[in-house]
């Protein structure tokens, strides 16, 4: 069972704040999905292997290989211009992201 | 300009390569239509005229020249906002990135508009894909065209329901647990999965990475295979993309398909399934034993584990591939915080909805320590064995056919306050993305109401031509039902 204490926990490592009202929603319902998550016990799984990507299984080139081509040359390539991968933030120096003081002084 | 709706892809192109009428017209013409049409259902969030505009004039300009005009001259499209289009508002159906300029265009979208597609717009969708029902998202919902007391379906609603209603050709959406195939059920339209890696991911906006697809809808199977055609195929952008040749799919479609072996499984079958659903999918299954297909009983034991499954993979994945919208780089930032934490937080509290909330927090917690092996390994796990279930159905059938949806489309509201009830919508979806093989739903019949259902056949992975060859069969000997 969740407690309201594992959801502020939770909440903080997610980075969210959450009003109280939405913390109680998020505790039930939590709760709620948990419990039907449960069922996943009823299965022995201490001899199989987790799968993290389906690839891994059937492969993803004509050899059957996957991902195979997941490396290259470590070489320069252009990348995005500063200008337009910083269009979209909402505050720059034009050099920089800026945000607010990380540290208190 | 008259028929909007029904053309197809084929006949769009055609009546483009013949002049029948220029494509800067038909752009103009279903921008009325979307103007007169639109606002009852709510299905696009952005319009870009100046860019359907310019690509109109490109293909103008190949047809006065005389040249041979690309495969998809012409086509309008329409875009669900998770795939970013340069210079185009992308939001991903969320508040926190309601005025996110894309600085680059996905993948998918650029080698639709390299065959000549035109896209009209960015279509409405569940807040970061996550919902059935398109009720979550950060705008507003979408109704069903078929019914506008009912969802579309989720969380593709948007590029379901233009297709349904005629607002554009085909359209482009992403299945994370169904969010094609579901949505394309309700609305009456074709909608398809390809195997993962068959469509380059890149510019999709991330929700469960080894979960997401990006996948076409359309009227017919054709219209769908078409669509596929041109997006297919490795993409250096995307390491997961498959380096496998892409076949002629269109081709195959029409081709006979007896002595298939179509394996049906008891599970898709039992409890919670609507009667109705189940004597239109029996309907089709009936069609296909006609076309000489052999119709095999089979079993996926594991299938209930499915959802509970699903639901802390996807949630883990979305946990940290959300973790990027902190106010920084792009997107929403809260401007009273003092401090960069609390920036963080106030950005994200104020920037998502509900749902990508409680998603977050489930994601979060099967991730943290003490729990990582109670939950995200022991699904990982299960993942392996419903990923067994299906390479040993497949050792003995040529591809699989189910119900898309437990039930026809579901009124707005009905379940917007029960997310487990929510969940259960994606029953017989969810598992092809956690396995990876590609799936189709295509309409079977209708319920007393009217209301659209769906068939789905699944495959092995990459024979997307076994998928729409046996969804046409089904298509073809259904029409003049459903007509």
């Amino acid at each position: 069972m969740v407690s309201e204490k594992d959801v502020s926990y939770v909440a903080d490592l997610a980075h969210l704040e959450l009003t109280p009202e939405e913390r109680a929603r998020m505790l039930k319902d939590l709760n709620s999905i948990l419990s039907y998550i449960e069922r996943l016990n009823q299965l022995d799984t201490s001899n199989v292997e987790p799968t993290a990507q389906v690839a891994s299984r059937h492969g993803t080139k004509k050899d059957g290989e996957a991902f195979g081509h997941a490396m290259r040359a470590d070489e320069l390539r252009p990348c995005l211009p500063r200008d337009e991968a910083m269009q979209n933030a909402p505050q720059t120096d034009g050099t920089f992201f800026k945000v607010p003081k990380v540290i208190e002084r | 300009m008259t028929g909007l709706e029904s053309l197809t892809v084929e006949s769009t192109r055609t009546a483009v390569v013949e002049k029948q009428f220029r494509a800067s017209s038909l752009v103009d013409n279903f921008y009325k239509k979307i103007e007169a049409d639109d606002p009852a259902i709510g299905a696009y969030l952005t319009l870009c005229k100046e860019r359907a505009h310019r690509q109109a004039e490109r293909i103008e300009l190949l047809a006065d020249k005389g040249d041979a005009l690309p495969p998809l001259a012409g086509v309008p499209v329409a875009i669900k906002d998770v795939l970013t289009t340069k210079g185009v508002r992308t939001t991903a159906g969320s508040k926190i990135l309601d005025s996110f300029i894309a600085p680059y265009t996905a993948t998918a979208v650029a080698r639709l508009e390299a065959a000549g597609a035109i896209v009209l717009g960015k279509t409405n969708c569940d807040e970061f894909a996550m919902g059935s029902s398109n009720e979550n998202s950060g705008f507003h919902p979408v109704k069903n065209p078929r019914d506008l007391t009912c969802v579309p379906g989720g969380s593709s609603g948007g590029s379901a329901a233009v297709v349904a209603a005629g607002t554009a050709v085909a359209s482009l959406g992403s299945d994370t647990g169904g969010s094609i195939r579901q949505p394309a059920a309700f609305c009456g339209v074709v909608g398809l999965k390809p195997t993962y890696g068959r469509v380059s991911r890149y510019g999709l906006i991330a929700f469960a990475s080894s979960l997401d697809h990006v996948g076409p809808f359309g009227k017919t199977v054709n219209d769908v295979a078409l669509m596929l055609q041109y997006m297919a195929g490795r993409d250096e952008m995307d390491s997961t993309s498959a380096e496998l040749p892409v076949p002629d799919y269109a081709s195959h479609i029409g081709q006979p398909i007896n002595g298939l072996r179509i394996g049906i499984p008891k599970e898709y079958f039992g409890e919670g399934l609507d009667p109705e659903v189940r004597a239109a999918v029996e309907n089709g299954i009936q069609e296909l034993a006609k076309a000489g297909c052999k119709i095999i009983d089979i079993s996926l034991p594991h299938t209930e584990y499915a959802i509970p499954t699903y639901y802390l993979v996807a949630t883990a994945e979305a946990s940290s591939n959300l973790a990027r919208y902190d106010g920084v780089r792009y997107g929403m930032r809260d401007r009273g915080a003092k401090t960069l934490a609390e920036m963080y937080r106030k950005t994200r509290d104020a920037g998502f909805g509900t749902e990508v909330k409680r998603r977050i927090m489930l994601g979060t917690y099967a991730l943290s320590a003490g729990y990582y092996d109670a939950y995200y390994l022991k699904a990982q796990k299960v993942r392996s064995l419903l990923a067994r279930d299906f390479e040993e159905a497949f050792a003995n059938v040529d591809a699989i056919v189910t119900p898309t949806t437990p039930t026809p489309a579901f009124k707005l509201g009905e379940k917007a306050d029960d997310p487990l009830a929510m969940y259960l919508a994606d029953i017989y979806t969810v598992t092809a993305n956690l396995v990876g093989v590609p799936g189709i739903t295509v309409p079977c019949g209708k319920s007393r109401e009217g209301l659209p259902i769906g068939l789905q056949v699944l495959g092995k992975h990459f024979d997307e031509v076994t998928v729409l060859k046996t969804a046409h069969v089904v298509e073809h000997a259904l029409a003049a039902q459903l007509s």
